[in-house]
């Protein structure tokens, strides 16, 4: 019985996902590109879309120095979920491709209200930009090209991106991923504390049973081993807030076809994460910690100095690899992923032959829900990993001494 | 021709990685079978080395998608 269900279960799932695919390939289309679709699904967007079908408008805050700060909805972009996020409309100068806000920075577009753009509202090639070669986009309207910058950021260039006429400040789909996670989370944590109080000295129930083994974990072998029994406390609300949220949010991601958000993918949170952690060691930090930095003891001078060349970049390095070892794996898995499932379209030249998608799917499925249950230890395992290097971090920082003379 | 010649650094730095994550668990996997007692701590342990190995991997790939 149970191996006829799940064999049931299995070909409605190919079948579904073949019949979805075929459907969208009707009309003219551009050929297959797996790597802009992978690229798309690990990025952040300023709507959010669900299942290709449904698209929740989020809100668009843009501040351009001759415009001022806007507010509206992206809802006036009239977002395709079905044409990787792209907007058929302009609103006051903007538009949306793939999800994100773009500007018009060329003369000639109608810069007020909303302006209808072309059926092909975009395109894009690579130029020459002031000796990089970057991708520059542009967008089509009656027949013109006029070309679209993307919003400003912070590093200057040296990620990509750079200063642009326009600031984005917009609480896109990472932001209202969080948002969601945290708000669960703190009513679950509400209700194991309610739990507490009412039911006090006997057996937990219910959430209490879910949260007190995870958190007795962190204590006892994450938080005391690691910083010690007498300081941990100080600490260890940090570490669970830390392990929770990233849990959550990495378990938030991998629900399918639910946006797919990859917000502990995105460097930008990753680096806010590892920030705080490089600010609580480092203002926690005490004079041994600060010796063993700058003038390592017990060694002579010119290793000393050498040791405080490397131990004063491993200072940065510590944060750096925490930041990249979170949003690496998350980003990796959600690639891998989505590559498995370009495997159906891949077979199937992405909607001409329905023999070819049949076989595609038939490799894909099992393929990515491999692939699924791996990324489910793969979110516990980061989230542990965090916090243990974290707490071990902070246990480097704050150890005491007893034997003066006596270091390793 | 830049971009493959990263990909193939990448490729070497994950080589690395792999041989040290490699002993890393092929010892603790031993010391857990000769002290099953202490298991706890030498996992504890075992997940913060691969994780120190796996730093220096992360900072060969972002320097292989970076420098151009």
């Amino acid at each position: 019985m149970k191996r006829s269900i799940s064999i049931f279960l299995f070909t409605l799932f190919v079948v579904l996902s073949t019949s979805l695919f075929a459907s969208g390939g009707e009309g003219e289309h551009a050929p297959f590109d797996p790597a802009a679709v992978a690229t798309h699904h690990i990025s952040d967007a300023n709507t959010y879309t669900i299942l290709e079908w449904f698209t929740i408008p989020l809100p668009i805050i843009v501040y351009n120095k001759e415009r001022g700060l806007e507010f509206f909805m992206s809802s006036k972009f009239h977002p395709d979920p079905s044409h990787h996020e792209d907007g058929h409309n302009s609103y006051n100068g903007y538009v949306m491709r793939h999800g994100s806000v773009y500007r018009i920075d060329q003369p000639g577009f109608p810069m007020e209200g909303e302006v209808h753009l072309d059926s092909t509202a975009f395109t894009s090639r690579k130029e020459m930009v002031e000796g990089k070669e970057k991708e520059v986009v542009y967008a089509l309207y009656q027949g013109q090209e006029y070309k679209a910058v993307p919003r400003s950021t912070w590093d200057g260039g040296v990620l990509g991106g750079g200063i642009t006429p326009f600031y984005d400040l917009s609480p896109s789909k990472n932001v209202i991923a969080m948002i969601i996670v945290c708000t669960f989370l703190l009513w679950l944590f509400i209700k194991a504390a309610k739990g507490y109080v009412k039911n006090v000295g006997q057996a937990p129930k219910g959430i209490q049973n879910l949260l007190e083994p995870i958190i007795i974990f962190i204590r006892d072998d994450v938080a005391i081993p690691f910083i010690g029994e007498k300081k941990y406390k100080k600490y260890f609300p940090f570490l669970i807030s830390v392990f929770f949220f990233i849990l959550g949010l990495n378990l938030f991601g991998q629900i399918p076809f639910f946006g797919g958000v990859n917000a502990t993918g995105n460097i930008s949170i990753t680096l806010v994460l590892a920030l705080l952690v490089f600010f609580i060691v480092n203002i926690n930090g005490n004079r041994h910690y600060w010796a063993h930095i700058f003038w390592m003891p017990g060694v002579p001078i010119p290793m000393k100095i050498l040791l405080a060349l490397i131990e004063g970049m491993s200072l940065f390095i510590k944060p750096l690899t925490l930041m990249l070892r979170l949003a690496g794996n998350i980003t990796a898995g959600h690639i891998a992923i989505i590559s498995f499932i370009g495997l159906i379209f891949i077979f199937g030249n992405s909607g001409e032959s329905l023999l070819g998608g049949s076989i595609g799917s038939i490799i894909s499925v099992p393929l990515t829900m491999f692939m699924m249950a791996l990324e489910l230890i793969v979110a516990f395992i980061q989230a542990f990993v965090f916090t243990i290097l974290t707490a071990s971090y902070i246990g480097a920082a704050t150890e005491e001494h007893h034997h003066e003379g006596a270091h390793h | 021709m830049t971009g493959t010649l990263a990909a193939v650094g990448a490729g070497l730095a994950v080589i690395g990685a792999g041989i040290g994550i490699g002993l890393v668990g092929s010892k603790a996997m031993e010391s857990i079978a000769r002290q099953p007692e202490a298991a706890g701590d030498i996992r504890s342990n075992m997940i913060l080395m691969a994780a120190f190995v796996e730093g220096a991997a992360l900072i060969a790939i972002l320097l292989s998608i970076f420098v151009k």
